[in-house]
């Protein structure tokens, strides 16, 4: 474990009551695709901003439906607003798609390890996201092009369902034409006018010019996709302690109380959701957890 | 006359095979260039050759009566073009389709088939790196076909 990575997981549990949701009032909606949208939150309590590290994410809570766990998707350095980012797919999410400004939801957070930022500085980075596994990337890459020359080349590899599933592209094309990140896209089935890639984001691993002795990659998306990616940057001979994933689990409580997110020995909420590779690899393995 | 050995060495593909099989896979090589649009070889056809794409974007599409031309996936700047040139009965199973303009390098399947039953060292050599792109390209199918960012509920 680094250090910052434990640092991270000290400051994740937030101050005050963990369990008690903050008031945060919906400013704006933006809808990104057929069934995923962004919704822009402000506290309702002016004298407490909220900050928070790339890869946290809060429990946000649905008055009278329910709660659920769901990354930041914001930028770190700009405490006045909170960006969270969804897929209408529950009961929860789906009501909360259907929300406008004005609405008021519960916050609990900020939990979790964040992404190792400082580790990264000096190396190149390769980011892998699948499907809705960009939202939680995205705060990492504010700050990265924040601090864009502390870091050496910089490498987004996108992979989405169909093309019309692709989030944030008119945001990806100010990365790499505007921060000189370099932004592969592919979607895993095509669709009439599609002329962009066509295969799972695996494919694209190859295409990442990086130096494999120095880099550090993170990697957010299905499990599969995550093993799988894991694999190929290791032959592209990229060293397992700096391969880290961000993990899923059925998060309850947030602070590793109510162990509903137990991951062999690790608690996601709490210990995670980012991990070195190397801590979890095994357990990645094992079908009984 | 400047041949197309330098750019054959380097390719991943042939890396560190011996200098008298390059000579060899030079001998039956050819630059190519297709616009954008042109189909390379089409489901059906005879397969006698195989590309390593030097620049542009090539999609494996198959073509459906109801849906029209679906792309598989698509190959670009250092990927290999084909494989039906080296398994019987040598015919392509899909279209492949330049979708930009598209320079390769193409190596004549015929000539690489009759140097693989002459020389069986250089044989074995060919289908080892030839299977290692089919693991990949089967590998990365599966994953395809497991449609991981569907929905689930």
């Amino acid at each position: 474990m680094t250090f910052e990575h434990e640092v991270a997981t000290k400051v994740a549990v937030p101050d005050g009551l963990p369990m008690a949701p903050r008031p945060f009032v919906i400013r704006r909606t933006r809808r990104e695709t057929y069934d995923t949208f962004t919704l822009e939150l402000e506290s309702t309590i002016k004298t407490k901003p909220f900050s928070f590290a790339p890869g946290q994410f809060n429990m946000v809570y649905v008055f009278g439906v329910g709660e659920v766990p769901i990354s930041i998707s914001g930028d770190p350095d700009n405490m006045d607003k909170l960006l969270h980012t969804a897929r209408a797919v529950g009961t929860v999410t789906k009501r909360m798609s259907a929300l406008g400004k004005g609405d008021v939801l519960g916050i609990r957070g900020p939990f979790g390890a964040a992404w190792p930022l400082a580790e990264a500085k000096g190396k190149d980075v390769v980011i892998v996201a699948g499907g809705i596994g960009l939202p939680p990337l995205r705060p990492s890459i504010y700050s990265i092009m924040r601090n864009r020359g502390e870091y050496g080349r910089v490498c987004l590899l996108y992979g989405a369902r169909t093309p019309s599933d692709i989030l944030f592209p008119r945001e990806m094309e100010t990365w790499r034409k505007k921060h000189g990140i370099d932004v592969f896209i592919t979607v895993d089935r095509s669709m009439k006018g599609w002329k962009g890639n066509v295969g799972v984001v695996t494919t694209l691993i190859p295409k990442a010019t990086i130096d494999p002795l120095n880099t550090l990659a993170m990697i957010v998306g299905p499990e599969v996709m995550m093993r799988f990616s894991a694999l190929e940057l290791l032959k592209r001979g990229i060293d397992p302690a700096t391969i880290y994933v961000s993990m899923e689990r059925n998060m309850k409580c947030g602070i590793g109380l109510c162990g509903h997110c137990q991951f062999g020995p690790h608690f996601i909420c709490k210990d995670g959701p980012v991990f070195p590779y190397n801590r979890i690899k095994e357990l990645l393995m094992k079908r009984e957890i | 006359m400047e041949t197309l050995e330098p750019i054959i060495t380097s390719h991943p593909f042939f890396k560190d095979l011996d200098k008298k099989y390059i000579t060899l896979v030079t001998g039956c090589a050819s630059n190519v260039r297709f616009d954008g649009g042109k189909f390379i070889f089409r489901e059906g056809e005879e397969a006698h050759q195989f590309y390593l794409i030097r620049q542009g974007k090539v999609a494996i599409e198959i073509f459906t009566p109801d849906r029209g031309h679906i792309v598989i996936e698509t190959l670009d700047e250092g990927n290999i073009l084909g494989w039906s040139w080296l398994i019987p009965p040598y015919q392509w199973h899909f279209d492949a389709r330049a979708l930009e303009a598209t320079r390769a390098i193409a190596l004549d399947g015929k000539c690489l088939r009759k140097k693989c039953e002459e020389d069986h060292d250089f044989g074995y050599e060919f289908l080892k790196r030839f299977a290692h792109i089919m693991e990949q390209r089967l590998a990365a199918s599966r994953i395809q076909l497991l449609d991981l960012y569907d929905v689930r509920t």
